[in-house]
């Protein structure tokens, strides 16, 4: 579903991402661990076509097609979707006008008719009823004086509403007690069938205990380093970093 | 909390006599004869014994000055002056020009041992630390009497001499830069200034060198009926780093005296400079009686890309102040920098503040303003912050702060903020407010009178500012607040 | 040194000054407040860049002729607004139309007959603009609201003129004790004219009068729209005055707000979208007279094409109004490289037991913000348009009336489109 073929990428003259390598299978969902600076923000960044970014080299195929030329608007529509790990406030934009301007966008892209209010509704309160997101938030602005909990959940929750097929989730565990971190887990296994994709970007491995990984891929100074099964993070839990900050090119 | 202690013992040191640097110097001067006009200003120059351009440029800028109108927009008043009723040239009669320490008139050395700024070297050296020596350059009235470790700056290849004697030691270097970043023709007091400066101080960083010691002038009017029109110009050339103080003081007379000084600061290429004022020109008296008018043209032009200049003024003295150091940021990636803290008390009138001109891409800038009024006083913040077209990336972020201390001051803020570029982005925040009568009760139910409590709060108030300055500045302009505010409450 | 500048005549100002002997005879009533403000007038000119006030718009330089008085009605829009009783204007003069209960309407000439004074609203204030309009102005309205009172009024002005013109109304409403209006203006005016708008709303609250203005500028885009609120507050009083403008070629919106009375609020705030050559300046003097006052400014301007936005807002407190609170906050967006935004809050201040603070900032669209919004499927015209909506809505959100609200946010989405496709 995602290939990314030899990227490389630089901020303001710095080489951030150095060649990587990495696919994700339909129905697969697979976890990016690092160090700090390793490049994993960048890399989720990079997916979703964040302006600052010069891609130097290499491609980001989602189903075969390269995104790299799109707007991230017409990623989103192709199908991605980044869980931010610092998602934006906007004040004075109502969440429920946002959730219902992204909809309307991506039906919009699809050539399908708006949802009708009714309907909207409906598909709103089920989706915050599941995450346990109190109806009374969504009148405030987006994210605005939200806790971190807060914010993460409405992330799954627009994940949730949009229904992306390559879904990224860049370090959503930081800042989420253990409950939250459980409603996020289940909000992320709800949605794992063989026709969608989940790229989970964590430090710790603490989320993978909930949401369990098919592939783990160590990242390291822009690259990815090693690829296996779940064991490896539970050998990062115990061994730490340190031996893949050495040997990367 | 060892900081509450120093305030405390700061406040009980205070002198009954509020403003100690009030006494007069006996000394015999050489005057010229009072007045304004072309002969005045060859008078000067002759002097000087100055090249004939010097001459002519200003003999250029008093024709022009004669077309010019005193500025009324600042929130000052004042008695109409007279230029024609003040000596425009006063200088030491033993002491005419800068020399050896060892012919300096020992009367002028006590006057500055009088005042805390030690002029012998070995003297320095005896008590300090020598990463802690300060270089002076000590300007009497119209002339500078003299100019320390000279020659250890020299080694270094840094230049730092009166301006006089540049004109005369590196006429090329005070020909290619006089003027650049303040025109003859910039304002009636610049303009005034160009025509009849008097002495000042030189410095010239050469490329890639930090300046060894801190460098300073600090700054005496003792005649009567005198103007002094300093003429300060600071060049770091590519690569360099100068940080420079100013003080400056003058006796209590009863009639105000002008002071009209032109400051210019060139910074080239990843040059830095740091410029610190103490200001406590006498206030005047209670009544609004005496004192210094103070029309100051300050300015810094950061020529070269990544340059900086950051201005930390503490401004407690003169009757009236008039004063605005400003940066032009013109190098891209340059940034400036504007720290204030004004104190005004009895029936001082303070408008100041700064200019940041954007001009370059991608340049910087930052305002910290702290206003302090009490007594009589009406203490003004004036600010302007410009992003002109080509200033993409532009960013400024401007805090003032006002204190009220009693009910007859007045503190006003009066920015102006200007974009002409969609990518600058400029934040303005401003405040106004009493000290707490809560944190006052606090502060008393430990112990401190309402004095040392309203002196610890506002000490507080102008940390952030007051951590800009070199440390033994600092220190000096901690108790210069305490003395300064004396009386204010009660 | 030099002689003080002998300021020459322009011709507008010649103009002005012999239309005043002209018509002076003509004028109806307030001889005395007109003679005095036309001295004002005489001595000091149109206010130039030199007066710190107007430094950012040069009336003197702009207003190079005076259109004559407006003599003809074409056809042109008018408003209607639901719920809201209305008073038509046709170049300034009032068409008739019904009061509602416990408000009375006369003809601005009548009222003056009866020995009404302008004026009285701006406090300690003087100002040109101002004066011109009392010196001149033949039409308009006096509005009385009885003590006790709940009133809603619509003023619905119409230009309707096929060549420059010049038109001066003036307002006097009269809040009763107690009484509470809410006052909607609404002002259109023909494309392509260059006519001249200078009007004045005086608003006098009485002891617990509670008012709410708003202002609607759509005025025609050759316009020169000078345009004063003047305000003065009594006891307890509550006013909220927020003007939306969207039209006009150089307009100058100003409030003056004076505390007569202790325990008195005020809300000025604005929105203001500027495209093209447009040129925008609000200014405002809120006074805080006596002790016990507050007031909230906030204002927002979104700047596109070459179009060019000013804010100076000024709030003072004399001695002795203590425990005032001022809290004033002016935010622009710039949506163009050309677009360019001068912001001039002021604080002048003479007593020290007070809250006063206030904020500026200036910039463009959050680029994060629109990624975030990218992100999620918005294109970025769409991500824009939610951002200056949102923007201009914290001013709009605080209209009390749903309908006009809407109506109000309707014309901002417009605006929005109409940047879309070009």
């Amino acid at each position: 579903m995602l290939e990314i073929k030899n990227l490389h990428v630089e901020i303001d003259g710095k080489k951030i991402l150095n060649g990587l390598n990495l696919t994700v299978k339909a129905g697969e969902v697979a976890a990016i661990m690092g160090p700090n600076g390793s490049g994993k923000s960048t890399l989720s960044y990079v997916i979703a076509g964040k302006e600052d970014y010069t891609v130097t080299e290499g491609e980001i195929l989602l189903d075969g097609v390269n995104v790299l030329e799109m707007e991230p608007h017409e990623r989103a529509h192709a199908g991605l979707f980044l869980a931010f790990q610092y998602p934006l406030e906007i004040p004075g934009v109502a969440t429920m006008t946002f959730l219902k301007a992204a909809l309307n966008a991506q039906a919009k892209s699809r050539g399908e008719d708006e949802l009708s209010p009714g309907e909207f509704m409906k598909r709103v309160r089920e989706a915050a009823g599941q995450l346990g997101i109190n109806p009374d938030m969504l009148k405030r602005p987006l994210n605005v004086g939200f806790s971190g909990g807060e914010k993460k959940r409405m992330e799954i929750l627009q994940m949730s509403l949009l229904a992306p097929k390559m879904a990224i989730l860049d370090e959503t565990d930081s800042g989420l007690d253990i409950d939250a971190l459980r409603i996020v887990a289940e909000g992320v296994n709800a949605h794992r069938d063989p026709n969608h994709a989940f790229l989970v970007i964590t430090h710790y491995q603490r989320l993978l205990d909930h949401i369990r990984p098919d592939t783990v891929h160590v990242m390291a100074k822009g690259q990815i380093v090693r690829t296996g099964g779940p064991e490896i993070a539970l050998e990062l839990e115990e061994r730490g970093y340190a031996e893949y900050l050495g040997n990367a090119a | 909390m060892p900081a509450v202690k120093e305030t405390v013992e700061t406040v009980r040191q205070i002198d009954v006599d509020q403003y100690k640097y009030g006494f007069v110097t006996d000394i015999e001067s050489e005057l010229a004869p009072k007045g304004l006009n072309e002969d005045i200003v060859r008078y000067i120059s002759a002097k000087k014994n100055e090249p004939a351009w010097l001459l002519e440029w200003r003999l250029e800028a008093f024709r022009r000055w004669l077309t010019m109108q005193e500025p009324t927009w600042a929130r000052v008043h004042y008695p109409q002056i007279d230029f024609q009723d003040l000596h425009y040239y006063a200088a030491p009669k033993k002491t005419p020009g800068p020399k050896s320490l060892d012919e300096v008139d020992p009367e002028l050395l006590r006057t500055y041992e009088k005042l805390g700024i030690p002029l012998r070297e070995r003297e320095i050296l005896a008590g300090v630390e020598p990463q802690n020596r300060v270089a002076v350059d000590a300007v009497f009235d119209s002339v500078s009497v003299v100019t320390t470790f000279k020659e250890e700056l020299a080694k270094a290849g840094v230049i730092f001499c009166a301006i006089s004697e540049a004109v005369h030691t590196h006429p090329e270097l005070v020909k290619q830069y006089l003027g650049t970043v303040v025109p003859t023709t910039d304002n009636f007091y610049a303009t005034l200034n160009s025509a009849v400066f008097s002495d000042g101080s030189f410095v010239y960083i050469p490329p890639g060198v930090k300046c060894p010691m801190e460098l300073s002038t600090y700054f005496r009017i003792n005649e009567q009926k005198t103007g002094q029109f300093e003429r300060t110009l600071i060049i770091a050339d590519k690569g360099s780093y100068v940080s420079y103080l100013e003080g400056c003081t003058a006796p209590k007379r009863d009639e105000a005296q002008l002071h009209a000084a032109v400051v210019e600061l060139i910074a080239l290429d990843d040059a830095e400079i740091k410029y610190s004022t103490v200001q406590n020109w006498y206030p005047g008296d209670k009544d609004g009686k005496g004192g210094i008018y103070n029309f100051v043209t300050k300015r810094g032009d950061c020529r070269g890309a990544r340059s900086k200049i950051s201005w930390t003024q503490v401004e407690t003295g003169s009757a009236i102040t008039w004063k605005y150091p400003s940066c032009i940021l013109r190098g891209e990636g340059s940034s400036g920098e504007f720290y204030s803290i004004a104190i005004s008390n009895g029936m001082q009138q303070v408008d100041s503040g700064t200019k940041m001109i954007h001009l370059g891409k991608n340049t910087t800038s930052k305002i910290l303003a702290k206003g302090i009024a009490a007594g009589r006083s009406d203490n003004t913040y004036r600010g302007q912050v410009t992003a002109h077209r080509k200033a993409t990336g532009a960013r400024n972020f401007t805090n003032c702060d006002s204190l009220l201390i009693g009910q007859q001051c007045g503190a006003h803020t009066i920015p102006y903020i200007e974009s002409k570029n969609a990518s600058a982005v400029f934040e303005h925040e401003a405040t106004t407010s009493k000290i707490a009568e809560d944190q006052l009760f606090y502060c008393m139910q430990r112990g401190l009178d309402e004095e040392e409590a309203v002196a610890l709060i506002v000490n507080g108030f102008v940390k952030e500012v007051l951590q800009q300055l070199p440390m033994e500045f600092a220190v000096e302009a901690q108790k210069l607040i305490a003395v300064s505010l004396e009386g204010s409450v009660g | 040194m030099a002689n003080p500048v002998v300021m020459m005549r322009t011709p507008a100002e010649t103009a002005l000054i012999e239309r005043f002997a002209a018509e002076k005879a003509s004028l109806p009533g307030a001889s005395q407040a007109r003679a005095e403000a036309f001295a004002r007038f005489e001595a000091k000119g149109l206010p130039s860049k030199r007066i710190e006030s107007y430094h950012y718009t040069d009336v003197r330089n702009l207003m190079r002729t005076v259109a004559p008085v407006a003599n003809d009605a074409v056809a042109g829009e008018t408003m209607t607004l639901d719920g809201f009783p209305r008073l038509g204007f046709t170049n300034g003069r009032w068409q008739g139309g019904d009061a509602p209960a416990g408000v009375t309407v006369v003809p601005l000439a009548d009222a003056y007959r009866d020995g009404l004074a302008p004026g009285l609203g701006m406090g300690e204030a003087t100002d040109i603009v101002v004066d011109l309009n009392t010196a001149f102005a033949r039409d308009g309205v006096a509005i009385r609201v009885a003590a006790g009172a709940e009133a809603r009024l619509h003023l619905a002005f119409s230009e309707k003129t096929s060549a420059p013109a010049s038109i001066l109304p003036r307002v006097i409403v009269e809040i009763g004790e107690g009484a509470s209006l809410m006052l909607v203006a609404t002002h259109q005016g023909p494309a392509g004219i260059a006519y001249q708008v200078n009007e004045v709303v005086e608003l006098r609250l009485g002891k617990q009068a509670k008012v709410e203005h708003v202002r609607l500028n759509l005025s025609g885009d050759k316009a020169m729209v000078l345009s004063s609120v003047a305000a003065t507050l009594g006891d307890e009083a509550e006013l909220q005055t927020t003007q939306i403008a969207l039209g006009g070629e150089v307009c100058r919106h100003q409030v003056f707000v004076t505390y007569q009375g202790e325990n008195a609020k005020a809300a000025i705030r604005g929105a203001t979208m500027l495209r093209g050559h447009q040129h925008h300046d609000t200014t405002l003097v809120v006074d805080h007279a006596v002790p016990h006052g507050e007031s909230r400014e906030l204002f927002r301007t979104v700047v596109d094409g070459s179009a060019h936005g000013v804010f100076q807002g000024k709030i003072i407190v004399r001695p002795h109004a203590q425990k005032t609170d001022g809290q004033m906050a002016s935010n622009a967006l710039l949506l163009s490289d050309d677009a360019g935004m001068s912001n001039k809050p002021e604080l002048e201040i003479f007593a020290d037991d007070v809250v006063c603070a206030h904020g500026a900032t200036c910039g463009s669209l959050d680029e994060n913000q629109l990624f975030y919004l990218q992100a999620r499927g918005l294109p970025r015209k769409v991500a824009e348009a939610l951002l200056v909506e949102a923007f201009v809505g914290e001013v709009l959100e605080t209209v009390s009336d749903d309908g006009l609200r809407e109506t109000l946010a309707g014309l901002v989405s417009e605006w929005m489109r109409a940047r879309a496709v070009s």
